[in-house]
């Protein structure tokens, strides 16, 4: 049986839904235009005015928001709101620049956590489960999101955060957890140890609800098969409010997005020209219902494709594909988002030559990451211990600009190949996007 | 009396040994002495040359990434015990060997040990106190 959280909504027809779409559109871009000056600006610049847009249709008209803007506005610069009506602020990893810093009003929270407390139900979930959330809580969006789901749904919530495996397999076979959250690859990893230590038969999982990384169907199969439970995919980006802006029904073709509160569009990445149903590009989002952080047109630089078949869920609202790849060049490894910049900025601070290669893999379901650098006349020594002290410097420079541990591997000179013209700098073995 | 050592970064895979050695032999040089120090990824060859000069030219013409360090080369009598005398010396003076390895040579009954300090004046002036022989780079082309 399909469980709904908020089934009026989820199911309502399509016209129900535009004329929601068309309303708070129209009071969006006016709470925008008037708090935003940062935004304002560029609408006279696009020679746009509230007026302009009187419904969904208008949409094109307005100009679009991307990262280089949340890095121009940092920190405060597209807020709306006053801060005394913020209650939270959630964050990208990655330093000044990359990072995303968005806020939150207590009416956003609520929002955001009933777009997840609808991802928990329709992965089957209801006040009798027991819903262990292993996304890590803190700045991230992934714990605090399904946390705030699942108290919605009105589900025992075990805030268990990230790391300590033991820990979390004991609580899940004392306490009994019934639905699992987390990355696909820690999920991969979770059910690994399970069957191992073969306490397979001592869980109770019937369902996990993944996201933050790609994770292919043969990944979603492994899972299934090592955890014994039904896998739901989950899509969300802290500029938008978090995980939960989509997420996967039941018949699982796609996963639905929450269009009472966020509009999507598919965009050519190239022209910017919004492209009809069916048609794969750039998913574009405007948040039609958040109160702080209103994002107008925000190029996600997500290629996929939406559909508006009919879902045998009930479920009315449009559906996307998995990501099927990225308009830029980021990478998204350990469910960090990682730029290739991120990594040249630092070999450059460091006396590193900038022709390096970033090798992407994932082993035994998780992520690894290695940078290869050419060793140059100056970072060489007779001494091991000095070259390995250089080589640790780099790679604690590394991790406090990404976040993540990047394996570094010292290389001959001249040994990365050149190549004319752009320079393939990224081998991604893992071929999340076929 | 220091003597000059070639370091030279190579990466840690099959083969990269042979080509260096190739570019070596194609230029005649010839090495009297050679070690290894290997970490997972890259390992860092030590040599000791008769031409220093020429030899790095070749190295840096070849591509490789070389540095000239200067260090210690001792003289000790090819016989047990003679090694514990020379470190007992560095140790009871509080200097540090960083790494060290040995040759020998079918001119002289003697074995040498070549030595990486942290001080190379001060462990010259013990070294020599001590009696215990240093060899120079004249000395060392001429073995």
């Amino acid at each position: 049986m399909e469980h709904y959280y908020q089934p009026e909504i989820e199911c309502a027809s399509r016209e129900e839904i535009l004329e929601l779409q068309n309303e708070r559109l129209v009071k969006q871009v006016k709470h925008v235009y008037d708090n935003v000056p940062y935004y304002r600006k560029k609408m006279e610049e696009a020679g746009v005015t509230p007026e302009d847009v009187r419904s969904v249709d208008d949409l094109h008209k307005l100009p679009f928001l991307t990262k280089d803007d949340l890095r121009e506005a940092y920190p405060y610069g597209l807020v709306a709101v006053p801060l005394e009506d913020c209650v939270r602020i959630q964050s990208t990893s990655g330093t000044t620049g990359r990072r995303v810093v968005a806020f939150y009003t207590q009416h956003d929270i609520d929002l955001w956590d009933e777009c997840c407390a609808r991802a928990i139900m329709a992965a089957g979930g209801t006040k009798e489960d027991v819903v262990h959330v292993s996304y890590g809580y803190g700045l991230f969006t992934g714990g605090p999101g399904l946390n705030g789901g699942s108290h919605k749904v009105g589900s025992l919530t075990l805030p268990m955060s990230s790391g300590n495996t033991d820990r979390q397999i004991q609580f899940m076979c004392d306490l009994g957890s019934t639905i699992l959250c987390c990355t696909p690859s820690y999920a991969a990893y979770l059910g690994e140890t399970i069957n191992e230590k073969g306490l397979k038969d001592k869980i109770k999982l019937k369902a996990g609800i993944f996201g933050a990384e790609a994770w292919t169907e043969e990944m979603r199969r492994d899972i299934e098969k090592s955890l014994g439970i039904k896998a739901y995919d989950i899509y969300g980006l802290t500029e938008i409010s978090g995980p939960g802006v989509s997420f996967e029904c039941s018949e699982q073709t796609g996963m639905h997005i929450n269009e009472d509160h966020f509009i999507a569009e598919i965009i050519n990445p190239k022209t910017g020209e919004v492209l009809p149903e069916g048609e794969k590009g750039e998913l574009v989002f405007t948040s039609i219902t958040k109160e702080a952080f209103p994002l107008l047109r925000y190029r996600t630089r997500d290629i996929c494709v939406l559909t508006r078949e009919k879902c045998s869920c009930g479920r009315t609202h449009v559906k996307m594909t998995k990501p099927m790849g990225r308009s830029d060049d980021m990478l998204i490894i350990k469910g960090v988002n990682v730029f290739p910049s991120q990594i040249e900025t630092v070999l450059l601070n460091k006396g590193y030559a900038a022709n390096y290669q970033i090798i992407v893999d994932r082993v035994n379901n998780s992520d690894t990451l290695e940078v290869q650098v050419e060793m140059t006349p100056e970072m060489f020594s007779d001494s091991v211990s000095e070259v390995s002290k250089k080589e640790k410097e780099l790679v604690d420079a590394l991790k406090s600009m990404l976040g993540i541990y990047a394996k570094v591997r010292l290389v001959a000179p001249k040994s990365i190949t050149r190549s004319e013209g752009k320079a393939v700098r990224i081998i991604d073995k893992r071929n999340l996007y076929q | 009396m220091t003597v000059q050592q070639i370091s030279v970064f190579l990466e840690n895979r099959p083969g990269g040994l042979a080509e260096f050695t190739r570019v070596l032999s194609e230029n005649n040089i010839d090495m009297r002495a050679m070690c290894i120090a290997e970490t997972p990824d890259f390992g860092i060859l030590r040599i000791i040359v008769d031409d220093v000069y020429n030899t790095v030219c070749t190295m840096k013409e070849a591509g490789y990434i070389c540095s000239v360090t200067k260090v210690l080369a001792v003289e000790i009598p090819d016989k047990p015990g003679s090694l514990l005398h020379t470190l007992t010396v560095l140790g009871e003076s509080d200097i540090n060997l960083e790494y060290s390895y040995a040759f020998t040579t079918r001119k002289k009954d003697v074995a040498y040990m070549i030595l990486r300090v942290n001080d190379n004046e001060r462990a010259t002036e013990v070294l020599t106190e001590h009696g215990i022989k240093l060899v120079d780079q004249e000395e060392i082309s001429r073995l």
